[in-house]
């Protein structure tokens, strides 16, 4: 496995001698650098207990009917069964996927935008920008639903009182459906437009400006470079922002729970996967359902992000 | 003209984009400022009231508000100061040492940084009430005490700054492993160290799921916890919510602007490298 191992078998051939100097070499090799393996332990130590392990233990308990408490009995499928069956399930997978999409795709387009008006090379105050961009992303998310529930307060809200002004009636935003998904997406766009525009403004001054000189000698216009240039260099960024995204949108909790709390709200508008997750297996104590759960947003995970990086990868190959 | 006229244009989509980020803040702070009744009255009070102190005495009478900050406080600490240590180490010990199966070694972890985590919730809490650390700290500051992406970070960072001479020149003067890691190393990591601290510090005191469900005690409730439960149960008396929030906010926001410029490019850059 190591360097002068390889080395020394190179040297003498067909030895017969080879094989156990070999053995005796990693061997001493690996007690010799005991202190790098010592320092080097804590995570592997720590991933295995509180990583792999409830990895794998989530699937065996997916298969079990548990309370927590009592005795665990084998269930089957049943479990995913039921999953697949529950319409609340469902309404939780299109609740998510619905507040991702209401959310990333602004989210993304005003962080592009942002990046792009940052990146002018004339801009003073640049850095003042930057951490007035960033803030919201360092404040709680608790913190966070608190203030934006009087701003989508159902009577006197901030919003409502917008509304007045332009002679509209007050909306009901947290007894709708998609008044609350409205709330938790914009809730999610404000605290991550100043992170994906920071990203994307390191990604646009990654990009040598030599590239944009040759292709102005060559009679570019600025469109022609932007499609040219900055688009297919920036693709690797943009597929990192939306794989993070992704991850993080199938992952929302904190915002539907403190907003409306376990159960989604009036009309469960705001019942996200997690949050049924939270509820049935915290809540209602069932702790092997819990699991399928999990593994069911796994899945969903997986094959969004898989999407995703088609789409992104695809669009690549296209304009080449 | 035209370039001015555009210049124009740009700073005013600027200001528009930082107004909308800010406001939130500035809001937050004026409803602190009011009673209840004014926070729900038709115009709404866009200007600072005066019932501050009287909204923050009751937030003190109302939830041990210092003893959930304290909490938030140690967890949070605790759980940087080992993360700093624990990856630190490793990251060095990646850096700059060749040993059998390192390779694969860091291959396997940066593998691990795609372990989904919100799958493991449940055995997770089934683990830990099996250690017996449900309600404890120890379930909030152990697992994550050495973690892939820390530990990728410094290494990134020793492989730039440490020069493999001054390791050398080390030990000629007879520095063994760990003092090469502590007096000779540790000094020129500080930069991607302080990254790393506030980064840590900043997502342990918003966590807000996993405290939620492993703290049964009001008396170790951590403050995102706390504040959540008191806008479950006070849902007449807003006016003690908001202020209650104010505080909670104001720590992380002076300890963001102490490190924002630094913070901010090397989140830009921890996000190009990955």
């Amino acid at each position: 496995m190591s360097q002068p191992l390889q080395q020394r078998t190179q040297f003498d051939p067909g030895s017969s001698l080879q094989v156990p100097e070999r053995k005796r070499g990693l061997a001493t090799e690996i007690w010799k650098h005991r202190k790098q393996y010592l320092a080097i332990s804590p995570f592997y130590i720590l991933f295995a207990v509180f990583g792999l392990f409830p990895i794998l233990f989530s699937m065996y308990l997916s298969f079990q009917k548990w309370d927590g408490i009592g005795v665990m009995t084998f269930n089957g499928v049943n479990n995913y069964q039921f999953m697949v069956t529950d319409p609340e399930f469902w309404k939780a997978v299109g609740n998510t996927l619905l507040i991702w999409i209401y959310s990333t795709i602004p989210m993304l387009f005003f962080a592009l935008i942002i990046a792009f008006l940052l990146n002018a090379s004339f801009v003073r105050f640049r850095t003042f920008f930057r951490i007035g961009y960033f803030l919201p992303n360092v404040t709680s998310l608790v913190a966070v639903a608190i203030v934006f529930s009087t701003v989508f307060s159902n009577n006197y809200g901030l919003l409502n009182y917008i509304l007045s002004q332009f002679g509209a009636d007050p909306v009901e935003w947290l007894n709708k459906t998609w008044g609350i998904q409205l709330a938790v997406s914009i809730m999610v766009i404000w605290r991550w437009v100043g992170y994906n525009a920071i990203i994307y403004l390191a990604g646009l001054q990654s990009i040598p400006t030599v590239l944009y000189e040759a292709a102005k000698i060559d009679g570019a216009t600025g469109i022609q470079s932007f499609f040219r240039i900055t688009i297919p260099n920036l693709r690797p960024i943009i597929l990192f922002t939306v794989i993070t995204s992704t991850i993080g949108g199938m992952q929302i909790f904190t915002e539907p729970q403190v907003l409306v709390g376990n159960d989604g709200g009036v009309s469960g508008g705001g019942l996200t996967i997690v949050l049924y997750l939270y509820r049935e297996a915290f809540v209602n104590n069932y702790f092997g359902y819990g699991s399928a759960v999990g593994w069911g947003m796994f899945i969903l995970i997986a094959l969004i992000s898989l999407i995703n990086w088609r789409v992104v990868q695809g669009g690549g190959a296209k304009d080449e | 003209m035209v370039k001015r006229k555009s210049a124009l244009l740009l700073y005013v989509g600027l200001f528009i984009g930082l107004i909308v980020s800010i406001f939130p803040f500035y809001w937050l702070a004026v409803m602190a400022t009011r009673t209840t009744a004014e926070i729900y009255s038709f115009p709404p009070k866009f200007w600072f009231g005066t019932h501050l102190i009287d909204n923050l005495t009751r937030v003190f009478d109302s939830v041990d508000f210092v003893g959930a900050f304290l909490n938030s406080l140690f967890v949070a600490t605790c759980s940087t100061v080992l993360v700093l240590f624990f990856d630190s180490l490793a990251g060095f010990t990646f850096a700059k040492f060749n040993f059998p199966g390192k390779k694969w070694l860091f291959v396997l972890l940066l593998a691990t940084m795609m372990a989904p985590s919100q799958l493991s919730l449940v055995p997770s809490f089934v683990i830990m009430a099996k250690f017996g650390w449900v309600g404890s700290f120890k379930a909030l500051i152990i697992p994550g005490m050495a973690n892939a992406f820390g530990i990728f970070w410094i290494r990134q960072y020793a492989q730039e700054s440490v020069p493999s001479e001054l390791l050398d020149a080390g030990r000629i003067d007879g520095c063994g492993f760990f003092r090469l890691y502590w007096n000779v190393s540790l000094p020129i990591l500080r930069p991607a160290l302080s990254f790393l601290g506030a980064f840590t510090f900043i997502g342990s005191w918003n966590d807000y799921l996993w405290p939620l469900i492993i703290l049964n005690d009001e008396k170790k409730f951590t403050l995102q916890v706390a504040l959540s439960s008191l806008n479950g149960i006070y849902v007449t008396d807003y006016a003690m919510i908001v202020a209650g929030t104010l505080l909670a906010v104001i720590p992380l926001i002076v300890l963001f602007l102490f490190v924002s410029k630094q913070f901010i490019s090397d989140i830009a850059a921890g996000a190009i490298k990955s």
